[in-house]
């Protein structure tokens, strides 16, 4: 622990000023040779030039043998997560004797949802994640649990409503009711976090393309969510990489489901607009 | 018979007499090496696939020994010649004695 926490000092105190910076690449992802993924796109307005004229993919920055792994989804092993969701979308849970297929039908019809989520819920007057919406049909439409956040079956549902959805350009609304959970997740944003005193800005904003220790940093994008990480051999969501990175900063950190991270996921995806959806993803 | 374990196979359904072919295997499995304490202190037992092997119309393609430092969900991916039309035959050996097989038929044409 102290080894990982010493380490990154010494990194965010030398590796940041001093390196220069390794582009992130100019490949192109096209997933089974027939899903033509957009993972560079103009700019949202909103972001006015903090991230130059383009955004992109946290794929750009993975080594190439990384990114082969998600193109081709029997080497992608998010794929596996996938097979689960789609087992449990058709699953009867609950005392209404429903699963998610008895209303929804197949999986497929839920193309395109993905894509616009963090979203407002008029009926329950709150910005709601895929999780949160997934849960809500558990709790009030099947009469089943609600999952922990980004725990049990969470993240197998949401590996597959994302893969549904894939090559579909990420679009969530930021004004109207939505937008004060948006400003919200902005001051989050650029707030400093921790011993460290870094912002998500100060790393992905600031210092994307540059190496950190051994790795290489992206822009922070959550197109590619759920994402399978080497390190772990497992799916991850988005509220458990935004913990994880303001723990690296040595603070205490909000948890994942809390109102901050759901506020930070809809500020972090929509400076994704534009991007394909890409979850799974593959990341180091 | 240890949770989740999947075997899958992706193979060519076709290829001319001679060929070579590229076969992608991965099963899902935790592959727990039993180097590992779980949070009561105690080792976590060894759990792996030990060894995988394939073969074509019953002569052997390749055979592996698979060791603990293995990770999850173990990726194997090489190349075959199709003299014939025939049937890869694909089978995984668990540490607890269970066999899991797929097979897979290659026609010529
Ligand atoms: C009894 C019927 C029923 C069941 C069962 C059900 N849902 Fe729903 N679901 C609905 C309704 C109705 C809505 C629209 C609710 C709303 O807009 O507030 C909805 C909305 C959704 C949405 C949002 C769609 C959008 O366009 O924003 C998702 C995602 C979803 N459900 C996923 C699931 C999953 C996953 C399951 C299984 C765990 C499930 N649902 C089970 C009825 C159901
Ligand atoms: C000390 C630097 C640092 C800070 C501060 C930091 N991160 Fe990260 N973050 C990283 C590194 C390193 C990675 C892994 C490489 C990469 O994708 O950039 C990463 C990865 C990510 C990813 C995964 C990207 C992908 O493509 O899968 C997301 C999302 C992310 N960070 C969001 C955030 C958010 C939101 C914050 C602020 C709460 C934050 N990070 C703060 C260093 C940082």
């Amino acid at each position: 622990m102290n080894f990982k926490t010493m380490s990154l000092i010494s990194a965010v105190a030398l590796a940041l000023p001093t390196l220069g910076m390794a582009d992130a690449d100019d490949d192109t992802l096209v997933i089974n040779e027939e899903i033509e993924m957009t993972t560079k796109a103009a700019a949202p307005a909103h972001l006015d030039g903090a991230l130059g004229d383009k955004v992109m993919s946290g794929w750009h920055f993975r080594s190439d043998e990384t990114q082969a792994m998600e193109m081709d989804d029997f080497d992608n092993p998010g794929m596996l997560g996938v097979e689960d969701g789609e087992v449990i979308w058709n699953t009867v849970e609950g005392s209404e004797g429903k699963s998610c297929a008895s209303c929804h039908g197949e999986s497929s019809e839920m193309a395109g949802v993905k894509a616009t989520y963090p979203k407002w819920n008029d009926g329950a007057e709150e910005v709601r994640t895929l999780q949160m919406q997934v849960n809500d049909c558990r709790v009030n439409q099947m009469g089943a649990e609600a999952y922990g956040y980004d725990k049990g079956g969470a993240l197998p549902l949401e590996a597959l409503l994302s893969s549904v959805s894939r090559g579909m350009p990420v679009n969530v609304a930021i004004d109207g009711p939505a937008q004060s959970t948006w400003e919200q997740g902005k001051d989050i944003y650029y707030t400093r976090f921790g011993q460290l005193n870094l912002s998500c800005a100060n790393c992905h904003e600031d210092n994307y393309g540059n190496m950190i220790r051994a790795d290489h940093l992206s822009q922070g994008q959550v197109n590619g969510f759920p994402t399978y990480r080497l390190k772990n051999t497992k799916l991850n969501g988005s509220h458990s990489r935004f913990k994880g990175c303001i723990r690296d900063t040595r603070a205490a950190t909000f948890n994942p489901g809390s109102p901050e991270f759901v506020a930070l996921e809809l500020y972090v995806t929509s400076r994704g607009n534009g991007l394909s959806v890409e979850g799974p993803s593959v990341r180091n | 018979m240890a949770d989740g374990v999947k075997p899958r196979v992706k193979a060519p359904k076709k290829a001319a007499a001679g060929d070579v072919v590229t076969l992608k295997t991965l099963i899902s499995h935790k592959m727990e090496s039993g180097q590992r304490k779980g949070s009561d202190g105690n080792l976590i037992p060894r759990s792996i696939i030990n060894r995988f092997t394939c073969e074509f119309n019953g002569k052997s393609v390749i055979d592996v020994t698979l060791e603990a430092a293995i990770s999850t969900n173990p990726y194997f991916e090489f190349e075959a010649t199709v003299p014939e039309a025939g049937d890869f035959k694909f089978t995984w050996y668990d540490d607890d004695g269970s066999v899991y097989d797929e097979t897979k038929s290659v026609a010529i044409g």
